[in-house]
């Protein structure tokens, strides 16, 4: 079944040339991929991140992080996408805002949970000692829960680059263009952008793990990002 | 809705179940026996870890079509993609409740003589349910979001009759809103189903992590 007869190698052996002979239109698709997917990053972080760390700084809502967890995962991208074609009609906003409620998602999840597992003895020391709220905030709180917070976005930025070559079906342009487009680019042109897709959210992963090993405190290494994740998905 | 429901959305509902019931099935099938291993032999552990994260990080889209030229435009490619999947989220999930036996009770076990196997047996796998379903609650609802994917290749599954919606110069919304919410609430009645297996199996934890 698995087998790659010749057939299949030269599939693939065209998808390279197609790779080879149009880097620069590749290159723009994926630049317009990657605007879409930044500008849906920075509105789910913008709305879902104070929400989710006010809940966890006030130990509420946790119905409303697991619910966040939930409708995250179960909300079919393709559903997402089309609904709010309906709504807000065809190009870049749709896309965006589908896109930006998909990736709130682990965001809140995160967010929250990072915050409200924060140990309560050391907020509640430094309670003691006078700060105020905003400061436990900032200088207790938001530190130690920086890796797990961040894991959250990760896993956001992710889903949101994964995601975007189906916006292309709602005119959200990117690498999907090519994918859903095989009459005009053929099978070379399709798993070309397949392989650039997937090549694109592998960087995607990689900078943003090192980005995250980078702001995780030195007393929390160690800790690897496997384990902040199966720890994550074991809620 | 009356109109579409015998010829297009329950058609495309079967089809969307069983889709995810056979992905969910084979991945755990997959993913036990693994774990059981890295749970055995605690170094596999790392290098599966990272191997399945890199995994899931491939959009369906994009390993759909990679595999069409192996396997065609078939229910097998599919299954491939979305068992993958699955296991990516089930092995993790089932190692952390494997490994979340507190020490003084694995002590304890092994001071009352038990073997490694019914040490296994009794004491680590009845403690990793609440991981384990808790990772079929979240294989089974991405598994639904996913197989809507399906449809970009196939005519089948709950995707379809969006899918083809779109393709339309101005959208079906009937359509669309009808088969998405059909999906939305496929996924939140398998999540439903699976939380009240939980609660059957593991009654000592009902005030456990939901």
């Amino acid at each position: 079944m698995l087998i790659a007869d010749t057939a299949n190698l030269h599939t693939f052996v065209d998808a390279f040339r197609f790779i080879g002979d149009n880097p620069q239109f590749l290159a723009t698709k994926a630049l317009e991929q990657l605007e879409l997917s930044g500008a849906a990053l920075l509105i789910a972080t913008a709305v879902a991140l104070p929400v989710g760390v006010a809940l966890g700084h006030l130990h509420r809502g946790s119905g409303i992080a697991i619910g966040a967890s939930i409708l995250g995962r179960g909300l079919p991208s393709l559903v997402l996408i089309a609904a709010f074609l309906t709504l807000l009609g065809i190009g870049f906003v749709n896309n965006m805002v589908a896109l930006a409620v998909l990736g709130s998602g682990p965001i809140l999840t995160n967010a929250y949970d990072s915050v409200e597992r924060v140990d309560r003895d050391a907020v509640e020391a430094a309670r003691g000692m006078g700060l105020t709220e905003l400061q436990i905030l900032g200088r207790i709180e938001l530190p130690l829960a920086l890796p797990l917070l961040f894991a959250g976005i990760r896993v956001a930025a992710v889903t949101i680059v994964a995601t975007a070559p189906i916006a292309a079906i709602a005119g959200g342009g990117g690498l999907g263009d090519v994918i859903v487009n095989q009459a005009s680019y053929r099978l070379a042109g399709v798993l070309g952008a397949s392989i650039c897709v997937m090549a694109l959210s592998a960087v995607v992963f990689l900078a943003l793990a090192a980005v995250q090993a980078a702001v995780t405190p030195r007393g929390l290494r160690g800790t690897s990002l496997i384990e902040i994740q199966s720890r994550k998905e074991l809620q | 809705m009356q109109g579409h429901w015998g010829d297009t959305l329950q058609p495309a509902l079967v089809q969307h179940v069983e889709l995810t019931a056979i992905a969910v099935g084979i991945g755990f099938a997959l993913a036990f026996p693994l774990a059981l291993l890295a749970h055995r032999y605690r170094p596999l552990e790392h290098p599966i870890g990272v191997l399945s994260a890199l995994l899931y990080t491939i959009p369906s889209l994009a390993l759909f079509q990679l595999l069409v030229p192996f396997t065609g435009l078939t229910w097998t490619t599919v299954e491939i993609a979305l068992v993958s999947y699955t296991l990516v989220i089930l092995f993790p999930n089932i190692v952390a409740g494997l490994h979340s036996a507190p020490d003084e009770v694995l002590e304890a076990a092994r001071g009352m003589g038990l073997t490694r196997r019914q040490v296994l047996l009794k004491v680590e796998l009845p403690l990793a349910v609440p991981a384990i379903v808790g990772g079929l609650r979240i294989a089974v609802v991405s598994t639904v979001a996913i197989a809507t994917i399906a449809a970009f290749l196939l005519p089948d599954g709950l995707g379809y009759p969006i899918f083809l919606a779109l393709k339309e110069p101005t959208p079906f919304k009937t359509e669309i809103y009808s088969a998405g919410a059909l999906a939305v609430a496929l996924a939140l009645v398998c999540d439903g189903l699976l939380v009240a297996l939980k609660r059957a199996l593991v009654p000592w934890a009902r005030k456990g992590l939901a």
